[in-house]
């Protein structure tokens, strides 16, 4: 029971995680039907950042704060230069210009930083709470607390505020947005903005200890894929659901598997996400929480 | 497409080099006039000059070449024509490049019977993806097919029986008989060396593909590929089969991959899970983006490119001054500037010429058709 409530724990802290990048995919695909490919890589700048500015003596808080306004600066200046001249072209061909940037992006990296592990130097580090006979990472704690206050927040932003409800607005119709005067082109720059701020954050918590940070991180980013799918690429709870979801799965599968299934073979929980994603998609072709799209001729 | 008559094409002797498209079955025909015969037969004379008078490497870039524009031609008829977006190309090359090695390897089977059945047997696999792209549309499909390469390097890595895993396994050369076609030389004792022996063994299957490809698309079911491909809901409603013809595209197309990852293989000699993870598979979309989505020969071109780029940039790169050589360290090491380039170029392509290379050619034909009344 220890055994498993440990990893339920791990696995709600690992599922935040991935909610948070599968919020940056969902926040970017509501505004302008685009799936982010390089979200991944806009994790894995974001953590280097945190950790670049950490470096030069900041305090940590600060160095995540200058991180998320850079990364912001840069999701508004890839939506300005690229992706607004791709407007109204394929959605295929937009999607593989993600794919051009994130390859571009893990290269900036690898180029600056090289390939070493390196430790970003958060201030809790490894320390653990121990309650009974449950030992837990302070990193799950500080990542579950965190990113629940930040997908609070989004949900007032997008409830309560004048920028948010725009958004929404322009979400479900995007001419019917203009034509109430919502500046559609500034909401697109906006989800942007929020994607590379919000990737900062994730890349932080997705790197803290016990991880460590080099430029494979941006393809764990990509498991957070299948929370997105899971929960309905358009659906902000849904990013939530199947973030929690699949990092459930994950680290449980990792932790049993091995015992009750060995036959799988070794890092199944790599795959399990991806078939979880399968079988939900074969019942539910727009996930748990997407909307229907309707055909009218 | 109606194109404005150049005054060129009022002489007949040249109108009969263009091959001016006056019917429908012009517009159909697969070779056009005298300077499409021309260009067969020049194609052939290179065919045969080209492992004569070029060296192994490049010998070795056009094998490469030859193989990936196989595999790129199978996805080009997925997503340029049938507009179905898959990111899970690479695994069907795996598929087809174990199937080889353990039919060729462990069974001693000619090539004739391992090359279809990679082939056929990538295809029923592909007939089984074929219904998630009836009920997912767009992005949706593009990322199960993702889901697709994940589960299939799992799988690559851990059926160690027929797969090896992770230190993967041998894939046997292509024999008939006592025929080998990576040894020309020794089989019909000929001064042929690897090289050349594979060039000439993988080029007419090439051919053959891009033939294949080319029927195909100029028939009736590549017309409702493209159908599909255009307006899903039109195409339902003057008669074609989604269904049918969407799971054919999947099948199709992964015939050709799985047939061009058993030459891979057979052609590298050793393969390992690692060859057909996330990374070939954008490669194989960023070919048929640079090439021209929606067109056989564009496949051909960007898979000539692709595989260029890299030994062009490595043999530069004692002139790039910023290139560093270590492995591990920072800096801008030879795979960081290949990937950098590659990613440049996906992005750039589709910014700047959405068509890629076959929209640059048919913009230069067109030019040259109407010169001097070029606008």
């Amino acid at each position: 029971m220890t055994d498993f409530l440990q990893l339920a724990i791990q696995g709600v802290a690992l599922g935040a995680i991935y909610a948070l990048i599968a919020l940056g995919f969902v926040i970017v695909y509501k505004a302008t039907q685009v799936i982010n490919f390089a979200q991944g890589e806009l994790v894995l700048l974001g953590a280097y950042l945190v950790y670049a500015f950490n470096q030069t003596a900041l305090p940590f808080a600060v160095s995540v704060a200058l991180a998320v306004v850079v990364m912001a600066g840069l999701g508004w200046a890839i939506e300005r230069t690229i992706l607004r001249r791709m407007v109204g072209k394929p959605v295929f061909a937009v999607v593989m210009i993600t794919i051009g940037l994130a390859i571009v992006i893990r290269q900036v990296v690898a180029a600056a930083w090289g390939f070493e592990d390196l430790l970003l130097g958060e201030p809790w580090a490894a320390s653990r709470i121990q309650v009974g006979e449950l030992g837990v990472n302070v990193t799950s704690l500080v990542t579950i607390a965190s990113a629940g206050l930040l997908l609070a927040l989004f949900f007032v932003f997008f409830r309560f505020t004048r920028a948010g409800i725009g958004m929404r607005a322009t979400a479900i119709d995007q001419e019917a947005a203009l034509a109430v005067g919502i500046p559609v082109r500034g909401v697109f720059a906006q989800a942007w903005m929020i994607a590379g701020g919000i990737a900062a954050i994730a890349g932080v918590f997705l790197v803290a200890f016990p991880a460590t940070l080099h430029p494979g991180v941006g393809f764990t980013a990509l498991r957070a894929f299948p929370a997105a799918i899971v929960g309905g690429l358009d659906s902000v709870g849904g990013a939530v659901v199947g973030g929690i979801l699949v990092g459930l799965v994950e680290v449980l599968v990792q932790g049993y598997q091995p015992q009750v299934a060995p036959w799988l073979g070794n890092n199944f929980h790599v795959a399990a996400a991806y078939l979880l994603m399968i079988v939900v998609l074969v019942v539910r072709p727009y996930g748990l929480f997407g909307t229907r799209v309707v055909e009218r001729v | 497409m109606s194109r404005a008559p150049s005054p060129l094409a009022s002489i007949p002797m040249l109108r009969r080099i263009d091959g001016l498209r006056t019917t429908y079955a012009d517009e159909l025909a697969l070779i056009r006039g005298v300077g499409g015969w021309a260009g067969l037969i020049g194609l052939a004379a290179l065919y045969v000059a080209t492992p004569l008078v070029i060296d192994d490497f490049w010998l070795s870039v056009m094998s490469f070449t030859a193989i990936a524009a196989i595999a790129a031609i199978g996805l080009n008829l997925l997503t340029g024509f049938t507009g179905q977006v898959s990111l899970g190309h690479a695994f069907f090359l795996g598929l087809g490049a174990y199937t080889a090695g353990y039919l060729g390897g462990e069974l001693k089977l000619p090539v004739l019977v391992w090359l279809p059945a990679a082939g056929v047997l990538g295809a029923l696999v592909g007939l089984l993806i074929g219904p998630f792209a009836l009920r997912l549309r767009g992005l949706y499909l593009a990322i199960v097919t993702l889901g697709l390469v994940f589960v299939g390097e799992h799988i690559f890595l851990n059926l160690r029986q027929i797969t090896g895993g992770p230190q993967g396994r041998a894939v046997p050369s292509p024999t008939i008989g006592g025929l080998n076609f990576a040894d020309l030389g020794t089989s019909l004792g000929l001064p042929l060396t690897r090289e050349q022996s594979f060039f000439l063994f993988v080029v007419p299957l090439l051919a053959l593909a891009a033939l294949a490809a080319k029927n195909i698309v100029r028939s009736r079911p590549g017309r409702a590929f493209q159908a599909i491909r255009d307006r899903e809901i039109a195409a339902a409603i003057i008669g074609v089969d989604r269904a049918r013809y969407k799971v054919a595209a999947f099948a199709v197309s992964s015939f050709y991959a799985a047939a061009a990852g058993a030459l891979y293989g057979s052609y590298l000699r050793h393969i390992t899970p690692g060859q057909f993870d996330l990374g070939p598979s954008i490669q194989y979309v960023a070919m048929i983006i640079v090439g021209g989505i929606g067109t056989v020969y564009g496949s051909i071109a960007g898979a000539f490119f692709l595989v260029l780029i890299p030994r062009v940039v490595e043999a530069l790169s004692p002139a790039i001054p910023f290139v560093s050589h270590s492995a591990t360290g920072s800096g801008v090491t030879l795979v960081v500037l290949n990937q950098l380039i590659f990613g440049a170029l996906i992005v750039l392509f589709l910014v700047f010429e959405p068509l890629g290379l076959s929209g640059i050619w048919s913009r230069l034909r067109t030019y040259v058709k109407t010169w001097p009344f070029s606008y």
